[in-house]
Parts: C-alpha cells; sequence; structure tokens
C-alpha cells in the first residue's frame, strides 16, 4: 500500500499533537533520582532502605534509589566498570581498603568540595576524630562517613559462668585469654577459647595500631605512596606466631576469612571472638546465650596502648553529574550525617554514631547506661590514646594486599611457615602490589 | 563428493551473519582486547593507561604464585579427570554386561551431570564441614586426623575434585556406554573362549578398543576442568586455604575483577588462550585422523 | 570420530567367527550388587542434601548425624523460595537456559546450512572464523567480553547474559556432520521441484533434525543453566540474579545468623531439580545429544 504524502502528514500532526499532550504531564511526575549504590545485605539492607525512604519522605525535589550490589568487591567493581560506560551512579559505598584507589582515581568528587559547590553547611569538626582522619586529605573529608566500625571482643557470659570465671569480666590481656581459654575448655563449657573474623583487619592491623606498631612505612601510607609494609617487625612475629601455638592447642581455633568464624561463636563452640562491633545487633536477635562485649586484648608492657582502627565503608559522591542532581546528592548526605539520623542509624545497626553531638545525645538519653555493649566499641576508638600509628591505614591495592596477608597467615596457622617466614613472605608480596600501584598512579 | 547446492547471491550471506555477528562480537574482538589490555598497564577507572609492552607478562612469569596457580590447575584438572574417566569405565564396563536393567542404571549414573559444579561444590563443602560435616564426623572414628580444609590445603582440592568429577562422572558413562555396546558380542565371546577372565578380558580386549572414547574423555574432561569449573571454586573454597585451590581461572578472575589490575588478567588471558590453542589443535589433528563420513 | 578403533575390531572378529559360540557364565548377581553398590555411593551426597533438607536447624547439628528425612520439608522450602526470592531466580535460570538453547540451535542451524549447501566467496574463512571459537571459552575472554558488553549497554540485562554465550561451535558442526549425511538426491529432488534453498531447509531438513535438534536441546538447556561465571560478572541486581548465583549467596560469608544449612540445601534441591528432571526423562535424547556433539 503506498504511503502518500496527506497520509504523512497526517501521521506528523497525530504524533505532534500526542506529543504536546505529554509533555506538560512530564515535569509534574518526575522527581530528580539519584542512584544510591551499596553492599549492605540482610537487616542493614533493611536499614538502609528505612534511612533512604526518611530521606525521600522528608521532601519532595529527590528520590533517592538505593541498590544492593553485591559484597563491597563487587559493588566497587560494578560502579567502576558503570563509570567507564559513563553510567555511574551518583553515590557508592566503598569499604575502607579502597579509599586510595577512590582518592586517586579522578573519578570522585571529594565530599567538602560538593558542599562548598552546593553551599551547604556541614560542621565538620564535629565529626569523631578517627573517623576525619582516615578519610580526609590536607584537612579535607573526601568520602562521607557511612557505617563506622571497629573490632571489639564478643564473650559468652554463660559459657564464662560454667567455667567458674567472672562474667562481667572480659579478659583485657593476651595472658588472661589464654588463662581464661584453658578455664574454658577443660571445664568443657566450650570446645575452644577464641576464633577471631577477618584475620588481618583484627589482628595485624589493629592488634598493631591498638600497641602503636606501624603497619606500613611512610606513616601507614599517609604520606605518600612508596610505602612499604612493616608487618613482619617484632609484635607482629611475636603475635602470629603465638596464634600458631595456640590453634595447635586448641586455645585458638581459626574459622576462615571474613565473617566465615561467626558460627564459632553464635554455636558456643568458642566462648570469646574478635569481630567488628557492627555485629552487635546480629547477634542480639541470633545469640542463644547471655553475652557481653570488651576492649581487645593486648600484650602490656613494653607496648603502650594506644586505640584501634576505623573499618567499614563510606559514601563516595561520583564525577560528572549535573549540579541540579548534585544538589540532590548532597542534601541526602547531609540528611544522613545529622545528628538524629546518627541516633537512628546507630540504634537500629549498630554501626557508630560518627558525630560527637549524635554521642553526646546518646548519652544524654542514656542510651550507653542501658547498652554498655554498644559504647565499647567507642570507647576503645575515643578513649585510648591517639598516636600516628593509629590514626588509620591508606594504601593502594589494600584489598589484595589483605588477601595476601590472609592467605599467609591462613599458612602460618596450618603449620606450613613459621610466623617471620610467612610475614617475610606477605611483605614481599605486598610490597610488589605497592609500587605496582605506584607506578599506575603516577601523579 | 560433489555436493548439490543451491544459487544465491545474498541469501548464505544471511544465513551466516547471525553467528558471524556473536562470533565477531564475543569472540573476536573481545580476544583482541585481551591482546591489547595485556600491553598495558591500566589504572581502576580506566583514566590512565600506559603502553607498557611485555611488561605484565614477564611480571607473571616470575611471580612464583602464577606457578603455582597453574600447578594447582593442572592438579586440580588431573584429579577430576582421573578420577571422572576411571570410574566411569568401571562403572559403564559392569553396566554393559550381560545383565538386565541398563537403562534404568544409566538414569541412575547419569543424573549427577544436570547439577551445576557450583551447586555440587556447596553440597560437598557441607559434606566437608569441619564443625557440620558427615564425612569428618565418620573420619573421626578411623583417625584422629582433622579433616579441616579452611586450614589444610589438600583436604581442600581434594573436595573440590571430588565435587567436580561427581558432576561429570555421568557425561563419561554415556559415551562408555555407547562405545562398549558398540563392542559387538562375538569379540567378548571370542576372548571367552581363550580362557581369558573377566578382568583379563576387560584389561587386553575392550580397554584397547575403547581407546579412542578415552583419549577423546580424557581431553574433554582436562578442558573442562581447566577452564570451565570457575563456579565450583568460588562457590566453595574461593581459591583458599592459602592459595591452595587457587586454579588460573580463578586467579585472572581475582586479579582483573577483584585486584583490578587488568593488564595483568588480560595477560593472563592470552596465555590461556595459546594452552587452549594448542590443545585443540592438538585434540583435533588426532581425532581427525579417525573421521569417517559415511 | 567412530566409536571403536576399527582395525583391531576387525581383527578381533574374524578371530571369533572362527570360534565355537559359548554361553558366559552367569555372574550376573555380583554385577548388580555391585552396580548398586556404585550407585549408591554416587547418591549418596544428594540424597544426604535431600534430608538435611528437610530438617530443622536443631537436628542438622546433631551429632551423629541423622540420615533418615525429618518432617520439615514444606516449611524448609518455603523459607528458602522466601529468603533467596526463587521465584524470580528460578525464572532468569529458566529465561537464561532456554534463550541460549534456542538461539544457539537456530544461528547454527542456518550457518551449517550455508556451509553445506552453497558454494560462495568467504565459505572457508567463514568454516574457520566459527572453528576457532571453540578455543575460546569464556575465561579466556572475560575481561574484555564484559567490557564489549558493558559499551553495548546490555550489562545485566538478559541480552547480555544469553547471547554472549550463544555462538561457540559445537552445535554447528553438529549440524554441518548431519547435513552432510542427507543424500545428494534429495536436495536436487527439492530443486527440481522448484523449491528455493530457504523452503528446502525449512520443509526437508528441519523435519529430518528433530531428533537431532531435541538431543542439542537438552544439552545445551543444561549448559545454559549450570551458568556460574558469566551471570557472576553480569547480572548485578537481584533481580536478574539466576539460581546457581543465588544459592551461593545463601551461605552467609559476613552474617550474624548461624548458617542456615538446611535452607541452603533446599535450594540446592530447587536449583539442581529442573537440569536433573530434563535428564531423566529426556535420557535418551540427552545421550545422543552429548554422544553426536563431538568437537
Amino acid at each position: 500500500m503506498p504511503y502518500t504524502k496527506t497520509c504523512w502528514r497526517r501521521a506528523t500532526l497525530v504524533l505532534v499533537l500526542v506529543a504536546l499532550l505529554l509533555v506538560p504531564a512530564a515535569p509534574a511526575l518526575a522527581k530528580t533520582e539519584i542512584q544510591f549504590w551499596h553492599a549492605m545485605t540482610g537487616q542493614l539492607n533493611d536499614a538502609v532502605n528505612a534511612l533512604v525512604k526518611q530521606f525521600n519522605e522528608s521532601q519532595t525535589e529527590y528520590e533517592v534509589k538505593p541498590l544492593q550490589k553485591g559484597n563491597y568487591s563487587e559493588t566497587l567493581t560494578a560502579a567502576i566498570a558503570a563509570y567507564r560506560q559513563r553510567q555511574a551512579p551518583h553515590i557508592v559505598q566503598v569499604f575502607e581498603v579502597g579509599t586510595q584507589t577512590m582518592m586517586l582515581s579522578g573519578a570522585v568528587l571529594p565530599v567538602y568540595q560538593l558542599m562548598k559547590e552546593q553551599e551547604i553547611v556541614v560542621d565538620w569538626k564535629d565529626f569523631i576524630a578517627p573517623v576525619v582522619g582516615y578519610y580526609s586529605k590536607d584537612g579535607n573529608l573526601y568520602s562521607m562517613p557511612f557505617n563506622s566500625s571497629t573490632p571489639i571482643l564478643y564473650y559468652n557470659k554463660d559459657a564464662f559462668q560454667k567455667a567458674g570465671l567472672d562474667p562481667s569480666k572480659p579478659p583485657q590481656t593476651w595472658k588472661q585469654v589464654e588463662e581464661y581459654s584453658k578455664k574454658l575448655r577443660s571445664s568443657g563449657a566450650t570446645k575452644c577459647g577464641f576464633s577471631t573474623g577477618w584475620p588481618s583487619w583484627v589482628q595485624l592491623e589493629n592488634m598493631l595500631a591498638l600497641h602503636d606498631q606501624p603497619f606500613a612505612t611512610k606513616h601507614n601510607g599517609f604520606d605518600g605512596l612508596d610505602a612499604q609494609l612493616l608487618i613482619n617487625g617484632e609484635l607482629g612475629v611475636k603475635h602470629m606466631a603465638q596464634l600458631a601455638a595456640w590453634q595447635k592447642e586448641g586455645i585458638f581455633s581459626y574459622g576462615g576469612r571474613r565473617g566465615d568464624a561467626d558460627p564459632k561463636f553464635l554455636s558456643g563452640e568458642c566462648g570469646m571472638y574478635m569481630q567488628s562491633s557492627a555485629l552487635i545487633g546480629g547477634f542480639t536477635k541470633g545469640a542463644a546465650f547471655k553475652w557481653g562485649t570488651g576492649q581487645l586484648p593486648s600484650y602490656g608492657a613494653p607496648y603502650k596502648r594506644a586505640t584501634s582502627i576505623i573499618g567499614g565503608a563510606t559514601l563516595w559522591v561520583m564525577k560528572g553529574k549535573p549540579a541540579a542532581e548534585n544538589r540532590g546528592t548532597a542534601r541526602f548526605l547531609k540528611f544522613i550525617s545529622d545528628t538524629n539520623q546518627q541516633m537512628w542509624w546507630h540504634v537500629t545497626t549498630g554501626y557508630l554514631a560518627i558525630s560527637n553531638s549524635a554521642v553526646k545525645n546518646l548519652e544524654a538519653g542514656y542510651h550507653f547506661k542501658k547498652n554498655p555493649d554498644q559504647y565499647t566499641a567507642f570507647a576503645q576508638l575515643t578513649k585510648g590514646t591517639a598516636t600516628p600509628n593509629s590514626q588509620g591505614i591508606r594504601l593502594g591495592n589494600f584489598t589484595q594486599i589483605r588477601d595476601v596477608i590472609e592467605a599467609e597467615m591462613e599458612n602460618i596457622f596450618a603449620g606450613k611457615k613459621t610466623a617471620k617466614q610467612g610475614l617475610d613472605d606477605a611483605v614481599a608480596k605486598s610490597n610488589e602490589l605497592l609500587k605496582e600501584f605506584a607506578a599506575a598512579n603516577k601523579q | 563428493m560433489s555436493r548439490t547446492v543451491f544459487r544465491s547471491r545474498w541469501l548464505p550471506y544471511g544465513l551466516v551473519a547471525p553467528q558471524m555477528a556473536v562470533t565477531v562480537l564475543f569472540f573476536f574482538w573481545p580476544a583482541l582486547k585481551s591482546l591489547q589490555l595485556s600491553l598495558y598497564r591500566v589504572s581502576p577507572f580506566g583514566d590512565r593507561s600506559t603502553f607498557v609492552g611485555l611488561d605484565n607478562f614477564t611480571k607473571l612469569l616470575a611471580d612464583p604464585d602464577y606457578y603455582a596457580s597453574v600447578v594447582n590447575s593442572f592438579v586440580f584438572a588431573g584429579g577430576v579427570t582421573v578420577l571422572a574417566v576411571l570410574g566411569a569405565l568401571i562403572l559403564a564396563g559392569l553396566a554393559t554386561q550381560k545383565i538386565r536393567g541398563l537403562t534404568i542404571y544409566r538414569t541412575l549414573l547419569l543424573w549427577p551431570y544436570g547439577i551445576a559444579p557450583a551447586v555440587a561444590g556447596i553440597i560437598f563443602l557441607f559434606i566437608f564441614h569441619p564443625a557440620y560435616g558427615i564425612l569428618p564426623y565418620f573420619l573421626s572414628f578411623v583417625t584422629s586426623y582433622e579433616f579441616n580444609w579452611l586450614l589444610k590445603g589438600w583436604v581442600a582440592m581434594t573436595l573440590v575434585i571430588v565435587a567436580t568429577a561427581w558432576t561429570h562422572l555421568g557425561y563419561n558413562i554415556a559415551f562408555y556406554i555407547a562405545g562398549l555396546l558398540a563392542i559387538p558380542t562375538s569379540v567378548i565371546e571370542a576372548a571367552d573362549v581363550d580362557g581369558a577372565g573377566p578382568i583379563r578380558r576387560f584389561t587386553a580386549v575392550v580397554f584397547p578398543l575403547v581407546s579412542p572414547i578415552t583419549f577423546y574423555l580424557v581431553v574433554l574432561n582436562m578442558v573442562f576442568a581447566f577452564f570451565e569449573s570457575f563456579g565450583v571454586i568460588d562457590a566453595v573454597t574461593k581459591g583458599g586455604p592459602g592459595q591452595a585451590t587457587e586454579i588460573m581461572v580463578y586467579k585472572l578472575y581475582k586479579d582483573g575483577f577483584i585486584g583490578l589490575n587488568l593488564g595483568s588478567s588480560g595477560a593472563q588471558s592470552v596465555i590461556l588462550m595459546a594452552m587452549v590453542i594448542t590443545l585443540t589443535v592438538l585434540q583435533f589433528r588426532f581425532a581427525e585422523k579417525k573421521v569417517t563420513y559415511r | 570420530m567412530s566409536a571403536v578403533n576399527t582395525t583391531q575390531l576387525e581383527g578381533v572378529q574374524a578371530r571369533a567367527a572362527a570360534a565355537p559360540r559359548r554361553r558366559l557364565p552367569s555372574g550376573s548377581l555380583l554385577v548388580h550388587a555391585l552396580l548398586i553398590a556404585c550407585i549408591a555411593v554416587v547418591a549418596f551426597p544428594l540424597y544426604f542434601a535431600f534430608v538435611v533438607s528437610t530438617q530443622d536447624l536443631q537436628e542438622v547439628v546433631q551429632r551423629p548425624p541423622r540420615l533418615l528425612p525429618s518432617t520439615h520439608l514444606l516449611e524448609n522450602y518455603v523459607e528458602a523460595w522466601r529468603k533467596a526470592d526463587m521465584g524470580v531466580m528460578l525464572l532468569n535460570s529458566a529465561m537464561m537456559a532456554v534463550t541460549v538453547a534456542v538461539g544457539k540451535i537456530a544461528i547454527s542451524m542456518l550457518s551449517a546450512f550455508a556451509v553445506v549447501y552453497f558454494t560462495f566467496r568467504g565459505r572457508t574463512l567463514c568454516f574457520w572464523m566459527i572453528f576457532v571459537t571453540l578455543m575460546l571459552p569464556v575465561p579466556v575472554r572475560l575481561m574484555s567480553t564484559y567490557e564489549v558488553v558493558g559499551t553495548l549497554g546490555w550489562l545485566n540485562s538478559y541480552q547480555g547474559l544469553t547471547v554472549p554465550l550463544m555462538a561457540s561451535a559445537t552445535a554447528t558442526f553438529l549440524f554441518r556432520q548431519f547435513y552432510l549425511t542427507i543424500p545428494n538426491e534429495m536436495a536436487e529432488a527439492a530443486q527440481l521441484d522448484g523449491a528455493g534453498p530457504l523452503r528446502f531447509l525449512f520443509q526437508f531438513l528441519l523435519p529430518l533434525s528433530w531428533a537431532n535438534i531435541a538431543a542439542l536441546f537438552v544439552v545445551l538447556f543444561i549448559f545454559g543453566w549450570n551458568q556460574y561465571l558469566w551471570p557472576l560478572l553480569i547480572t548485578n541486581s537481584d533481580a536478574m540474579r539466576t539460581v546457581v548465583i543465588g544459592l551461593e549467596k545463601l551461605i552467609p560469608r559476613s552474617g550474624t545468623d548461624l548458617p542456615t544449612w538446611n535452607l541452603i540445601m533446599a535450594g540446592a534441591m530447587l536449583a539442581l531439580l529442573p537440569p536433573v528432571g530434563i535428564i531423566v526423562f529426556m535420557q535418551r535424547w540427552f545421550v545422543k545429544g552429548l554422544v553426536e556433539s563431538e568437537k
């Protein structure tokens, strides 16, 4: 059927009319969408959704869309892939080990700059020191703190009771850990004394910081890309050798990386457990026994006790978005860092409240008196003596470095290598990774 | 043999176009890109890329972890192949004896092939679990040795080998049954006449006759275990403990996707490509000799 | 490739023809026993997984482990379904498996037809290009295929999930092999009848190929359903996840729930039932498809 000129003209007219009818309807429908990619699962995912809902309902211009993208690694990879295709989200949650990668990437809009451009006033000085220290460069905050935690000690109060130990007194030194473990085992209260999650983060990164020992040169990497690891120093070797010996005796029971060893504590197999403070919420729900928390144990003399390091993740803003959308991003980030939202987030998830005013309010409300376990992490982070070694760690290729370290730790615990050998190998491989990162990111 | 062909100018091009399109887009272009990537050092976000020549390759070849992954790959592939092919031969041999119920037995042995290696891995992960697993539990009655795959590399390797071989058994059995059934019974009976017992009958007569199948299956199983077994490693051990189960494909993925080192990942792809090509060429040249079109 | 070594076979056959016939001794009871024992061993992991999927958490961690099914089947499966959003994942897996199978069969059939029944410039080139794809399994072109798919804007989409899996050459070779066995006379007759090539393909070749197609479909469906690496990379939203990947996500790696192995096993059963079911019911086609799809 041939299409005549009149036919075409009519069709065009109809199309134009339809378009005109639709167009006025458009602005009424559109709220500017802000894409927020994160890695929170389970009840944390629910908490994120609830927090975002609070923001969306508090104003009418912007709608933040949270999207769970897998674990931290997967989320970062997805964000990078999307960025390379010019389809990056506005906000992405990146774990602490990705900080150096993000800072040097040229793909992020630092948070302090965003707020300046959008003329939103944020009281940067209100954030707690450990958090600011970790994520700032030249005194300016690059990413927005979101879910920060630090490792603490959990212990099974019921098991302590059965073993004849005082259930209100967690061990404070490694000597006590050994002593208590032996009592727990000999009384049959538990099968093993203690275990740990995130082996590198807890037993090396935080242990060294707590004892005022450096993790790497150049002020733990803050001062330059040509840093080298120092984990095979005296304390590192001593602690790894100690853990390996305890593994043999059954006092320490290695349970895998990340949180794979959580069941060991939850099932009552081990009486003590060192893991992120963020697990408080989960343990409250899932533990079938009475439990308590304490700060991480230390060796005592000759080491000075300092503070532990921040873990968790922060929110980074991706570059290349129009100013109108950046405004929405800025308002969302301001919203979640406000005192009320801070308090809500802390109470709901167990992650640290990261502003001093939030902490003050929580104290005023006797929150910590009623929930002393939630104060442990905060005390360990802020009430000790901060030193340059406990400010944090900033290294390139840190994900792979942690992987290398944990692989060598497994070799040490299995007795395949001595502590010195394993740590030396870890240092050698990690220094290679650091060199590569420096070369790939020549400033 | 001269075939009848159709005459058409554009039709054949149209017919091969879809396959060609997919082939070029998803095979050749990525393969060339891998080659290109392997010669560069790229920053994770892609904004900086420097030409480094063969640097990525020399780094790999000097890295003991890379050699460990090569060894692991061969150990894994070898273990799976031996277990799956030998087991299949024995089971197929049994099933094709003069007994009833061949189809039933074949079904009962075939179905694990439908299980994804990753899923099989998860099931075996549970069976081998140091705390909940049924296998360490029963073994603890026999020996006090702790079969903890989280610490003992060889236990972890055994776990993934057994899981993968389990899924592949059925596939091999299907081939062997077909091959064994193709041997005329007169041949078996002749061996019998010679006074050979069932075992000798097997080793002296049957086994040589199915050697082409054996060869084919060995290559196929090796290639499969080498290149397609990412699933079981990622779902179960993630390369651990230490690097005991880190096979080449897993290292490629880890360095590229988690470590964001695209240059090294590309170089590893190129090396793997060379290996596959060699293997396939070898296999085809050997097999082509026996191809007959009736 | 012939199934057995022909020269050896002929030699033995000659000797066999010369020998008197004799009945084989019946050790059949022993054979049956051995087979059943082996099958029991092979089936045990699955049986055990099933048993665990019917228990509750207390029974899972009990020592000694219970080997008989318990009573919590329904609640476990419902909980696993709900927790991991199994419905969506099973749908994704089914879509992927069917699309890959059908797509692969379709394009392979067309190109095999072209290669066999036409002479055209570049035929040999096409043939070799297709052949080379046998040598490029997914891991070898992993990062760059990911980039290509990203450039096409197909990340986290059904197209990105299925199309890159479609073009390896095994199916093409199978069709080519099959077409080469079709007698010349058929094509000649069709041409005399005045049928064009497409009519020949759809009216003559296709009906003859159903057996092959069915066999291929079964093999490819299982191949598609059980994919792990590619879906892991390409999909990163819950809505697109396939069941094999989703199962791995059920294993808590950094959570505060006790790993609920009974739910994980229930999930595993749900993940493996469709492909295993297909093998069991379409066994004949499956074996045919396997045995004939030799490279």
